[in-house]
Formats: C-alpha cells, sequence, structure tokens
C-alpha cells in the first residue's frame, strides 16, 4: 500500500507530475473521444439526410 | 511596368488625400496609444526610458496593422481590384506600388512624429535619431507583411481581429531589432551597425518575398 | 514496379485506407506508451535524483514539444503540396494537423511550466525555447482561425496553406531572432539546461525517445480521425459517402 502512495507523492512533486500527466491524458484522450463522437453525429446527419431525401422522392 | 508601379502610387495618393481623416486617425492613435503609457505605468523618468523603445514599437506595430485593413478593403468593394487582378502588369508590381503608397500614409508619418515620443520619455537625442532610422527601415517590413495577411482576409467578417492574430507573430523579429537599437543607443552603445544590418536584411527580404506572396493571396481570395 | 501514389490521394481511396490505418497506429502508440513509460518510471535507477522524481515529466514534455514543431512543419508541407499539385486531400490533411499541433504545444508549454516550477522555481520564463512555443501556439491558433473564418472550403483551404507557408518562412527568423535579441553578443544566450545537463542517463534517455515515438504515433490516430471527418463532411454529395451510408445502416 505505501508502495503505491510512495509512487504517487513522487518524493513530494507529485502534484507537479501529476498535473503534468493529468492534462496530457485529458487533452490527449479527450481529443480522441472528441473526434470519434464527431465522426458519429457526422454519419448520423448525413444519412438522415439520405432518408429525408429518400422519402421525398418517393412522394 | 515601372509606369503602371507610378500610376498605382499616384492614384492611392490621391486617393487618400481626398479622405485625408483616415491617415490623421493612424497617427493620432499611435499618438495616444504612447501617451497612456505613461499614465498606465506612472511618470519615473527612468521607467519612461527603459520602455520607450519597446511601448513605442509596439505603438507603431499596432497603428500600421489597424491601417492595413483598408489596404485593399476599399478597391474590393467597388471592384476595382478585379479589374488590377486583370491587367497585363504583373500584379506583384501592382501590390507593391499598394503597399508603398501605404507606407507614405502610414508608415511615414510615425516615423516623422516618433521625435514626440523621445520628448515624453525623455530619451536622449542620439536615441531619437536611432529610433527615426529604425522605424524607417521596419515600418516598410510591417507594411509589406501585414499586405500578405490584409489580402488573406479580404472580404471577411471580423477582418481586422482576424488580421492581427495572423499577422502580429509574424511582426516579432522586426519588433526586436527595431526596439533592441533603440535600447542599445539609449545605454549609449556606440556599435548599432549589426542592428541595421538585420533590419535592413529584413527589409530586403520583405521586399523580395512579401509582393510575391501578397498577389498570390489576392488571386486565392477574389477568385 | 510502380505505384500510383495517386490512386490514394483521392478521397473516395483514402478514407477506408485511413480507416484501417487507425487501429493500427493506435496500437502502436499503446505499446510504446506503455512500455516507455513503465521502462522511465520502474526501470530507471533513481540516479538523477535527490529523490527529484519531477523529471518525470520529461517523458511527455519532450515528446510534446518535438511533436509541436514537427507539426507545424508537417502542416506546412501538406499545404504546399496541395498548392502545388491542386490536391484536395492535401489540404484536409494540413487542415487536420493543426488542432493536433496546437494541442502538443500547448502540452509543450503546460508541462514545461510545471517542470520550470520545481527545477527553477518559476512558472513562466521569457527564455528562448519556452517564448518561441508560445509564438508556435499564436502561429497555429492563427492557422485554424483564418480556415474556420472563411465559409468557402476552396478559399478556405488555400488562403490557409498560403499563411502556413508564410509562417514556415518566418519561423526560423522568429525563433532566431526570439534566441539572440542582441546581435553583438549572440552566442551567450542559448539555453544550457539540457534534461540532465546534457549526460543524460541512459535508462531515462531510452524511455524518452520511446515515448517521444509514441506521441508521434499518437498524432497519426488524431490526425487521421479527423482527416475522415473532414472527408465525409466534405464529400457528402458524392456517391461514394452515399453509398458507405447504404452499408452502414
Amino acid at each position: 500500500m505505501s508502495a503505491i502512495s510512495d509512487f504517487f507523492y513522487a518524493g513530494g512533486y507529485g502534484f507537479y507530475l501529476w498535473a503534468s500527466y493529468g492534462a496530457a491524458i485529458f487533452l490527449m484522450v479527450g481529443e480522441l473521444i472528441a473526434a470519434r463522437q464527431q465522426h458519429r453525429t457526422i454519419l448520423k446527419r448525413l444519412s438522415r439526410m439520405a432518408r429525408m431525401n429518400a422519402a421525398e422522392e418517393d412522394e | 511596368m515601372f509606369k503602371a508601379f507610378c500610376c498605382i502610387v499616384m492614384r492611392d495618393l490621391t486617393l487618400a488625400m481626398r479622405r485625408r481623416t483616415d491617415v490623421l486617425t493612424t497617427l493620432f492613435f499611435f499618438i495616444i496609444v504612447v501617451s497612456l503609457f505613461p499614465l498606465g505605468t506612472g511618470t519615473e523618468k527612468v521607467i519612461l526610458q527603459k520602455i520607450a523603445p519597446g511601448v513605442a514599437w509596439v505603438a507603431a506595430l499596432l497603428a500600421s496593422m489597424l491601417a492595413l485593413e483598408r489596404l485593399f478593403a476599399s478597391d474590393f468593394a467597388d471592384g476595382t481590384l478585379e479589374q488590377l487582378l486583370l491587367t497585363p502588369q504583373p500584379l506583384f508590381v501592382l501590390v507593391l506600388g499598394k503597399v508603398l503608397a501605404h507606407w507614405l500614409l502610414t508608415g511615414l508619418p510615425l516615423v516623422l512624429i516618433a521625435p514626440l515620443v523621445g520628448l515624453q520619455y525623455y530619451l536622449p537625442n542620439d536615441a531619437v535619431i536611432t529610433m527615426m532610422l529604425a522605424l524607417l527601415i521596419g515600418t516598410p517590413v510591417l507594411s509589406l507583411i501585414g499586405a500578405i495577411g490584409a489580402a488573406l482576409t479580404l472580404g471577411l467578417r471580423g477582418g481586422g481581429i482576424l488580421l492581427s492574430l495572423l499577422i502580429l507573430p509574424l511582426y516579432i523579429p522586426v519588433m526586436i531589432y527595431g526596439a533592441g537599437v533603440v535600447s542599445a543607443s539609449a545605454i549609449g552603445t556606440t556599435d548599432l551597425q549589426a542592428y541595421f544590418s538585420i533590419l535592413s536584411g529584413f527589409l530586403i527580404l520583405a521586399l523580395v518575398l512579401s509582393p510575391i506572396a501578397t498577389a498570390a493571396a489576392l488571386r486565392i481570395s477574389v477568385e | 514496379m510502380s505505384i500510383n501514389w495517386f490512386k490514394y490521394s483521392s478521397p473516395a481511396t483514402f478514407y477506408p485506407l485511413a480507416g484501417k490505418m487507425i487501429p493500427f497506429f493506435g496500437w502502436l502508440t499503446a505499446i510504446l506508451m506503455a512500455g516507455g513509460l513503465y521502462w522511465g518510471f520502474f526501470e530507471t535507477p533513481d540516479r538523477l535524483s535527490d529523490q527529484k522524481e519531477y523529471y518525470r515529466i520529461i517523458y511527455i514534455h519532450v515528446g510534446a514539444a518535438w511533436m509541436s514543431m514537427w507539426l507545424y512543419i508537417m502542416m506546412a508541407a501538406w499545404a504546399l503540396a496541395g498548392l502545388v499539385l491542386q490536391t484536395r486531400l492535401s489540404f484536409m490533411i494540413a487542415k487536420a494537423i493543426a488542432p493536433t499541433g496546437a494541442i502538443a504545444t500547448f502540452l509543450a508549454l503546460w508541462t514545461g511550466a510545471f517542470w520550470g516550477e520545481t527545477s527553477w522555481g518559476t512558472w513562466w520564463d521569457w527564455d528562448p525555447r519556452m517564448t518561441s512555443e508560445l509564438i508556435l501556439l499564436f502561429l497555429y491558433m492563427g492557422y485554424m482561425a483564418l480556415q474556420s473564418a472563411i465559409d468557402d472550403p476552396r478559399r478556405a483551404d488555400r488562403a490557409a496553406a498560403l499563411l502556413a507557408l508564410v509562417g514556415l518562412v518566418c519561423v526560423p527568423i522568429i525563433f532566431w531572432s526570439i534566441n539572440c535579441p542582441d546581435p553583438n553578443e549572440c552566442a551567450a544566450l542559448h539555453q544550457t539546461s539540457n534534461p540532465g545537463g546534457g549526460n543524460m542517463e541512459p535508462n531515462i534517455l531510452i524511455a524518452m525517445l520511446v515515448t517521444a515515438l509514441a506521441f508521434w504515433m499518437y498524432s497519426f490516430v488524431a490526425i487521421l480521425m479527423r482527416v475522415r471527418n473532414i472527408i465525409l463532411e466534405r464529400e457528402r454529395h458524392t456517391t461514394w459517402v452515399k453509398e458507405l451510408l447504404e452499408k452502414n445502416k
């Protein structure tokens, strides 16, 4: 247990170390999630538009 | 080709003389910015002497940048620009003419008003002369670089603020050496040759490259 | 044997190709990052330390800083390719690179600030490298702002590409002028704070290089994902996108 807390304490520099790593993880993972989310939104919107066009042609 | 160049310069100067306030606005913007700093930082002589070169140059950057928006805007609005693009003259020559006219109207007045800054900030005479010389070499570079940005942001909503975002980072080298030479001169350094060589180098580089880039940017923006 | 490279410059063929490349680079990123960080955290004798464990920031700081500069060069290169070869895909790649580059630049500054506070006792210093990185962030912002301010994608692509090229010409001059504001005494100003004072502990160096490589692979993932989005958005009226949507149903 103390090995883990020592690890995160990082000799007193834990705040600096984990603030750096936290920002990196937050931004990089966030970037990927945002891109993925955007991909889904675009696909959804485009297929909705395609359905709309198809419906218009049917009438 | 030279005739076309002169023609553009004369035309822009004549147009500007019909609306003199535009020129005066830029000049007074510069004077106001420079005059506000001592009110903000306190009027201690030592501090003012120290910040004078930086303040004068930042004010000059902002003033010349604000004026840039108008460089192509009115020609774009009334269709003159499209005609210019269609002329058989090489476009970069016409661009150079417009930039020269623009500098004569906005850059040169800043050079001439520089002694006023020297007065307000207690600069020694040598430093004032150095500052005028630095501005004389440096402000054309600002106009030349800025022309690229003005051409890229032509006709965009909020073009002015966008222009500053694009262009101000590119002004940094001119400002560093322009302000640097004044500071050096103010503390009595006599060896200013290197600074002026670098500034002149920037001017030559900008003279060669900027009109070509501006011409390309105009074609992208107008087509 | 000659490969027709231009085949892949068509968005329709690049889209599925990018889709196949993303998992590949994704796994590469995960493996390299995990390996590099494990090595850096657990297999490195704390020789640098009088328990100064903050040096472990190096594993993200250096990778981000390198990528920030490399991506700007790449962005300008793709912009140039687009202007010269008139390929739409090149512009799309250039556009996709910018946000990743800006994030890398921001991370380099952010981690640099935390490192600076621990080792120099200050969050910010007008040191040439930090200032240059800040200016690089401004250049990325300018590129993205111009790109998004123009509605017509053709004009936006080409205008932003030209700006990237102008930036590329100016960057060495800007960095050099920040490095050496007084031309009469230039050499004195170079920063000598190489991590570990120049002779870095080999294990740390290896871990740093591996994580930097992981950052590179990560950039591929992020950029390819964004390129795919841009392609879909731009090509939405073409038949291949419609067929793709049919298949996805």
